[in-house]
């Protein structure tokens, strides 16, 4: 484990939901789970982020946003689709305006799927995330050398 | 006090600066009831962002804050090495000016909100640093740090108003609350990261790197107020730091209003007042 293991900065963007996993996100990020305890700092400012948490379905106008976010974050950076909404659009899926999940803007790392999806799935989602983060750090090594 | 010690400060300030940064955040989390991050976190931060992509918006913003690291550093290696007071204080206020040239520069509204905070913060410290340096004067006849160590009472009898004025303007020195209004480590997400918004990877290290440097620097300051013994000036440096948080912990953020009309209101009264009774005693 490195340094950039050891200090995953988040960012959370809710598109378009019932906003149930939005609220799961930031009960997650509550004292109760003390989530710095692993380092983990919501940030809300792209420019500083590892982590870009995406909850709910992606449509045609949160999908500029997504992706503006989402090019705005420093390499190394992982995406993850918190939510059946974000995974694949879920109960919106068949909505005249719904596209579908969050890879339709972005690449997506890791699917986590539940309605809504707990604190512990999220958590243990971030914690997987640094693997991610680990590989494309080396990765980015390799393509340095 | 010479040159070594101000080598000693520029190689051991970041581990030291960076381990108050630790303990600021484990204390805190446990005051609020939380278990908090390793001791070790912000070597582990800026760690990774060292590793990180440097995204800009343009090539001169990173400038503005190399120089503001350089001057960081400076300041605080000139405090060390027993220099002169007021060429201190140039150093640090002309760093704090990189520091704000820089978040301009980004040109963010983000950033510019950051920036003019953070003038509005210069603003409201430098009288009461001022009246600290005057004041050391007054009682020590010189401007010299290394005069000033070698006093022999500590300098709190003397200048107890000054001490307070001086308590009063450290939270914007440490960016804590009441007075966190540029850029906050805790509530992350206002005016998203005020003068730091458009910056990361390696830049964001330096800025924090030279955070520490000047966190040293601010509590040296402290510690001159007991220097004549060297244990009880570090423990009440110690203390000066857990009040510190204790305040960071029990209030809000404040309106910039009060924060100038504050620490004005205090380094004239409680310095002032100070200042008029040492004249009123004679100096030498
Ligand atoms: S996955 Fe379920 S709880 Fe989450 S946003 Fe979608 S509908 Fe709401």
């Amino acid at each position: 484990m490195s340094s950039i293991s050891k200090s995953p900065w988040v960012i959370h963007y809710d598109g378009s939901s019932c906003n149930g996993c939005d609220i799961e996100v930031l009960a997650a990020l509550m004292p109760r789970f003390d989530v710095e305890r692993f380092g983990v700092i919501n940030t809300g400012n792209p420019k500083h982020a590892d982590i870009l948490l995406l909850t709910g379905s992606i449509n045609e106008q949160n999908k500029p946003v997504v992706q503006n976010i989402y090019n705005q974050m420093p390499e190394p950076k992982v995406v993850l689709a918190l939510g059946i909404c974000a995974t694949s659009g879920g109960i919106f899926r068949e909505c005249y305006n719904v596209m579908g999940g969050a890879d339709k803007a972005v690449p997506v790392d890791l699917y986590v799927p539940g309605c809504a999806i707990r604190p512990e799935a999220i958590i243990d989602a971030v914690v997987q995330a640094l693997g991610i983060l680990e590989k494309k750090r080396a990765a980015m090594n390799a393509a340095a050398v | 006090m010479s040159l070594f010690t101000a080598i000693l400060y520029v190689v051991l300030a970041p581990l030291v600066g960076g381990l108050i940064s630790g303990l600021d955040r484990k204390i805190s989390a446990r005051m609020q009831g939380r278990i908090g991050p390793p001791i070790l976190q912000p070597f582990y931060d800026v760690g990774k962002l060292f590793k990180k992509e440097n995204l800009v918006v343009r090539r001169s913003q990173n400038m503005f804050m190399t120089f503001f690291v350089i001057l960081s550093v400076f300041t605080g290696a000139l405090f060390f090495a027993g220099g002169d007071l007021l060429l201190v204080i140039f150093a640090l206020t002309l760093a704090g000016v990189f520091f704000v040239l820089g978040g301009y520069k980004s040109s963010s509204p983000y950033s510019f909100i950051g920036a003019q905070r953070e003038t509005l913060q210069m603003m409201s410290y430098e009288p009461a640093i001022i009246i600290v340096a005057v004041a050391m004067f007054m009682v020590t006849g010189s401007f010299q740090v290394k005069d000033i160590v070698s006093y022999p009472r500590p300098l709190i009898m003397d200048l107890p108003g000054v001490f307070i004025a001086f308590l009063f303007i450290l939270p914007i020195k440490f960016r804590k609350s009441p007075f966190d209004l540029a850029t906050s480590h805790h509530a992350h997400q206002e005016i998203v990261k005020g003068i730091t918004t458009e910056f990361s990877g390696r830049t964001l290290a330096l800025i924090e790197i030279a955070h520490w440097y000047e966190y040293v620097f601010v509590l040296g300051v402290g510690y001159l107020f007991f220097a004549n013994s060297v244990w009880v000036g570090l423990l009440m440096t110690f203390l000066i730091f857990e009040l510190l948080l204790i305040i960071d912990n029990a209030t809000a953020r404040v309106r910039w209003q009060w924060m100038l009309v504050g620490s004005w209101g205090m380094a004239f009264l409680a310095g002032g007042v100070n200042i008029i009774f040492l004249m009123m005693r004679g100096y030498p």
